[in-house]
């Protein structure tokens, strides 16, 4: 009953989206990428066909006609099939993924920078200061904002080694 | 009471000796001197332009980059339909202006749109959260009860998404329960202008009643809360990104005006030194000549 419900809102939405849309947007079955960060705008609007988020409910892949979702970005690489097959490598430190019901999907990401201008020296140096800073936080918020620090530099120097 | 009438009197005759003196040939050191400090200001105004002017250029640089994630922000909550509840009338408006001023109305402005909200009916239980000293120093003489924050230090730098976290921070820790609400702030059109926009704030129990909620998968709570609050920092940080550049860009409007009207009185003024100073000297002269033709 719920699945038939759902199938009849997710038809439905489509129909009104055929209705309104001017003819330079993406076409059905295509899907609009917005990949933006605090620093810098990496896709907007651009039609790709494929991305890969690392989320807090598991790494997952976005296909074209994707179901809609809300996800919350951890701290990984996010990569992008673009359309002529090339494949951009990002790495975000935090943000928000959202797919909506007419394809188009938000990445927006705290900060963002793509994989080769990260340095793996620099990364492991961040790593200890901030394991060093984790050992010796005081109170619960000051040992929460280390733990965080520490997984952003565990993963930027995952994403540099590889 | 007397003591008052008395000064009055004073300053009245202190008046007339002043329009007097204006007449007088004494007032061309009182005309250079104003000459200077006019000088002055323009060369002031001038230096000011040109900063705002390299500030602009910057801020406009980094909004081009911050649309799209601003638009990004809010796109859920129009494709999802979110409303705010009819029944909640607690409502947040925050209003995003900046410390410094000189930058003509862009945060009157904003102080504006707060205020007649205000002034109708039903406003007891709208808050408002200043970001910014100017939009506090505008609205706390009469609304002074809704204000529950203020932030400043704000406009001195470019705005950063720390900034804006911190604002996101305050205003989830506020401890007011909201139901609905608004960001309003100067969204930058053209060098020459801008106009007052808002953002829509919503609380967690309106996006979990949207309508079109049901169509998104795997949702629960927690994603939803997280989601928000990083949702209301890029909206936080987009808004502040339009309205730096809004401001700069009149600020340098504000002040090449102030240049140019500083350069018209500053003709006017040489104009009527240069007379005076022609008028005092014929008028030795004349007195010479006459002492001179009184003697023979």
């Amino acid at each position: 009953m719920a699945l038939a419900l759902r199938n009849l809102l997710r038809s439905s939405a489509r129909r009104l989206q055929v209705r309104s849309y001017a003819a330079e947007a993406p076409k059905e079955g295509e899907m609009a990428l917005t990949f933006a960060a605090g620093n810098k705008v990496f896709y907007d609007k651009q039609v790709v066909k494929q991305i890969d988020v690392p989320s807090f409910s598991g790494a997952f892949g976005i296909l074209p006609k994707h179901v809609p979702t809300l996800a919350v970005l951890r701290p990984g690489v996010v990569t992008v099939l673009e359309n002529d097959g090339k494949q951009n490598k990002i790495f975000v430190s935090s943000g928000t993924v959202t797919v909506n019901d007419d394809s188009s999907v938000q990445v927006l990401a705290e900060e963002a920078h793509p994989l080769e201008n990260l340095d793996r020296a620099a990364a492991q140096e961040a790593l200890s200061k901030a394991q060093s800073e984790f050992n010796s936080a005081g109170n619960e918020k000051a040992k929460a904002e280390a733990a965080i620090a520490v997984e952003v530099a565990e993963e930027i120097l995952k994403a540099a080694s590889a | 009471m007397l003591g008052r009438i008395g000064s009055g009197a004073c300053t009245q005759v202190v008046a007339v000796v002043n329009t007097q003196q204006n007449r007088n040939m004494a007032t061309l050191k009182h005309i250079s001197m104003r000459l200077k400090s006019v000088k002055n200001i323009q060369k002031i105004t001038q230096s000011m332009k040109m900063v705002s002017a390299a500030k602009y250029t910057r801020a406009e640089r980094d909004l081009k980059a911050a649309r799209p994630y601003g638009e990004g922000a809010v796109q859920f909550y129009e494709r999802a339909e979110v409303q705010a509840p009819e029944n909640d009338t607690k409502q947040l408006y925050v209003a995003i202006t900046s410390d410094r001023g000189l930058c003509g109305a862009v945060h009157t402005g904003v102080s504006k749109v707060i205020r007649f909200r205000l002034q109708e009916p039903g406003a007891e239980n709208i808050k408002v959260i200043c970001v910014g000293d100017k939009s506090r120093a505008i609205l706390q003489r009469l609304y002074s009860k809704h204000i529950i924050s203020v932030v400043n230090e704000i406009g001195r730098l470019p705005p950063t998404f720390l900034d804006a976290s911190k604002i996101a921070s305050g205003i989830l820790t506020s401890g007011y329960d909201f139901g609905s609400g608004k960001i309003i702030y100067n969204k930058f059109k053209s060098v020459v202008s801008y106009a007052q926009s808002d953002l829509p704030l919503f609380s967690q129990k309106s996006v979990e009643d949207a309508p079109k909620l049901a169509t998104y998968d795997s949702l629960d709570s927690d994603v939803i809360q997280s989601y928000m609050e990083f949702s209301l920092a890029s909206m936080v940080f987009y808004a502040l990104k339009e309205s730096a550049c809004s401001e700069q860009s009149s600020r340098m409007t504000a002040m090449d005006n102030a240049s140019k009207n500083a350069g018209e009185m500053i003709d006017k003024l040489t104009l009527t030194f240069n007379r005076t100073r022609q008028a005092v000297i014929t008028r030795e002269l004349i007195e010479i000549i006459s002492g001179a033709a009184a003697l023979n």
